[in-house]
């Protein structure tokens, strides 16, 4: 079974169609890419697909269940987590902080135990200190831990994102152009995590990138979207050498 | 086991160190050496304490700008009057009441104007502080525009200080909890809160009701100190001078508030004789403020051990100072 199905999903900015007609089908387990030229809708596809704008038609299954209407928050407890094309770090926090406020829906202590310290507060705090540790362990961000958040290189704030999106403990994560700003050294190292986490966490990646070398690489299945509706998906190969892709990318490097 | 240990430890501190100040000040009390004036202004001092940090935790912590927090005092100052004069229950009951009120209040105000943001939200609980005060001004049974007279003074500076303190600890242990994070989240980017799985509605609406809450307590401890309780206590200068206490410490920072709020109380007595000076002194110290340091005087951090600890060269541990 599909663990997110998208059928017939549209959304109309005033008299823009932003997206139309959009499908998708992502099993447990794949890294899809979607990829498609500047203002194609792809971040709007991810808004609509996290709840931040409500489709004007269409229908998103996540898990065997309709996600349409419900707010950002829910899906995310639904089990999609994000990550922002223009970083939406907590900027004034502690890198530590930005992972931890990822746990809150898993935190089970109540406001009678935060507020006279009692029962599971103190078990609970710790054991959030030492997961989150963990995923800036495996961004390679634990030294950094103490740090202001937007202090950080540009590349460092784009695996924070990443980390804190992971905490959420998704099924599917949604990355929006991970490798934007990355040198090509930087960009090397998010794919091989990229594949690290998808192994290690059993998860399943939907990942729009500009950087073709990246999403040839890592994607399995890729999806090209242009003016608002998917107009080809196969393997990289097959995305290579279809002519409507070439087309869309009129005159752009596919490879 | 060690983060517990370090915790309990500061929050044990923190309590000796609360009490040694209290049995001090109700030592010179007791023995005649603080009178009238000074004992006047240490009461206001604790109330205002509550005042500002109630509000911090709506404008600093949570980053909804509100400015009607003397509506939600004066429901507190209101409610807790009536139990005590018209149902006879003691201080105690008053202030819960008084509490409560504010709350219920502040869960339904907030919950349609925390949709609000920014100046919007600024302008709707400026109105609804405004709108409390008037339908008060109203109603025979309060006293109407004389005012709610023959309020037992039953508010003393040991209420006014265990009160206060009670407030700090409950604040202070909310913002250090992943609830408390969960507010500071929605200060920092609220699109990313909700994507990180935060009900920002609620969160919000909970910080406007505790903070609401609070500012009940004061309330209930001014009425009961001053023997009335007068609509024109509450209009929106009274929201304005809380809103200053809380900018002047610096927006996020309890410390920031305690001092903000003590610092406001004595300069406010010292030009009690020339009010309109107190406007100005006001004004200019917010214009400076604005110029040298905008973002008050602890910025948003906060005083702690921890602090004092680097001071002295103990033992610095990790995380920022977790506000
Ligand atoms: N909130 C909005 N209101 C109006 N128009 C919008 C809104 N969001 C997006 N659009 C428009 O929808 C279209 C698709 O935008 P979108 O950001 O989804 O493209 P994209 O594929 O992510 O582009 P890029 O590669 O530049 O990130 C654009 O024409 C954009 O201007
Ligand atoms: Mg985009």
């Amino acid at each position: 079974m599909a663990l997110l199905k998208v059928t017939n999903l549209s959304k109309s900015f005033g008299g823009l169609r932003a997206v139309s007609s959009f499908n998708i089908d992502i099993d447990q387990g794949e890294l899809v890419g979607l990829i498609g030229p500047n203002g194609a809708g792809k971040t709007t596809a991810f808004n609509l697909l996290t709840g931040v704008y409500d489709p004007t038609e269409g229908e998103i299954m996540f898990d065997g269940k309709s996600v349409v209407g419900l707010k950002p928050y829910q899906i995310t407890q639904r089990g999609v987590a994000r990550t922002f094309q223009n970083i939406r770090l907590f900027s004034e926090l502690s890198v530590l902080d930005n992972v931890k406020i990822a746990y809150h829906f898993h935190v089970k202590y109540g406001l009678l135990e935060t507020v006279f310290r009692l029962g599971r507060y103190f078990g609970e705090e710790e054991d959030l200190d030492k997961k989150a540790l963990r995923f800036l362990e495996i961004f390679q961000l634990a030294h950094r831990k103490d740090e202001i958040a937007k202090n950080l290189p540009y590349g460092e704030q784009r695996r924070l994102e990443i980390a804190r999106a992971l905490a959420a403990q998704p099924k599917l994560l949604l990355l929006d152009e991970p490798a934007a700003g990355m040198n090509p050294q930087e960009t090397q190292q998010l794919m091989d995590m990229i594949r690290w986490i998808r192994k290690e966490f059993g998860l399943t990646i939907l990942l729009i990138e500009h950087d073709m070398s990246l999403v040839m690489g890592v994607c399995e299945r890729i999806y090209v979207l242009d003016y608002g509706s998917i107009i080809a998906q196969g393997t990289p190969t097959e995305i290579k050498n279809n002519p409507r892709v070439i087309e869309a990318y009129l005159g752009e490097e596919v490879h | 086991m060690t983060g517990m240990r370090q915790k309990t430890k500061n929050d044990l501190l923190m309590l000796a160190a609360g009490i040694v100040i209290y049995a001090v000040v109700q030592t010179l009390i007791s023995v005649g050496f603080i009178q009238d004036y000074w004992e006047r202004n240490i009461v206001y001092v604790c109330i205002n304490i509550i005042l500002a940090t109630s509000l911090n935790l709506i404008n600093g912590i949570t980053g909804q700008f509100s400015i009607g927090h003397a509506g939600f005092m004066a429901v507190g100052a209101y409610v807790g009057a009536i139990m005590t004069v018209k149902f006879g229950l003691p201080l105690a009951g008053g202030i819960v009441a008084g509490a409560l009120g504010a709350a219920v209040l502040g869960f339904i105000i907030g919950l349609p104007t925390l949709r609000l943001t920014g100046d919007y939200l600024a302008i709707a609980t400026l109105g609804l502080g405004e709108i409390i005060r008037i339908t008060i001004l109203n109603i025979p049974y309060v006293g109407g525009a004389s005012g709610f007279m023959g309020i037992p003074k039953l508010t003393n500076f040991t209420w006014a200080f265990f009160m206060m303190l009670f407030v700090l600890f409950f604040i202070k242990n909310f913002v250090n909890s992943t609830h408390g994070r969960a507010c500071v989240s929605i200060r920092e980017n609220e699109i990313a809160a909700e994507a990180m799985g935060i009900d920002t509605t609620k969160y919000k609406v909970m910080a406007f009701t505790l903070g609401a809450a609070f500012a009940g307590v004061a309330g209930a401890l001014f009425s009961h100190y001053t023997y009335i309780a007068h609509p024109a206590s509450f209009t929106f200068m009274r929201s304005f001078d809380i809103l200053t206490m809380v900018v002047l410490g610096g927006l996020g920072s309890m410390s920031g508030s305690i001092v903000g709020a003590i610092f406001f109380t004595w300069v406010s007595a010292f030009f009690a004789e020339w009010p309109e000076w107190r406007m100005v002194i006001y004004s200019l110290l917010l214009i400076i403020l604005m110029l040298f340091r905008p973002q008050g005087l602890f910025g948003n951090k906060e005083l702690s051990l921890k602090m004092f600890g680097r001071l002295t060269g103990g033992e610095r541990r990790g995380t920022a100072q977790g506000n």
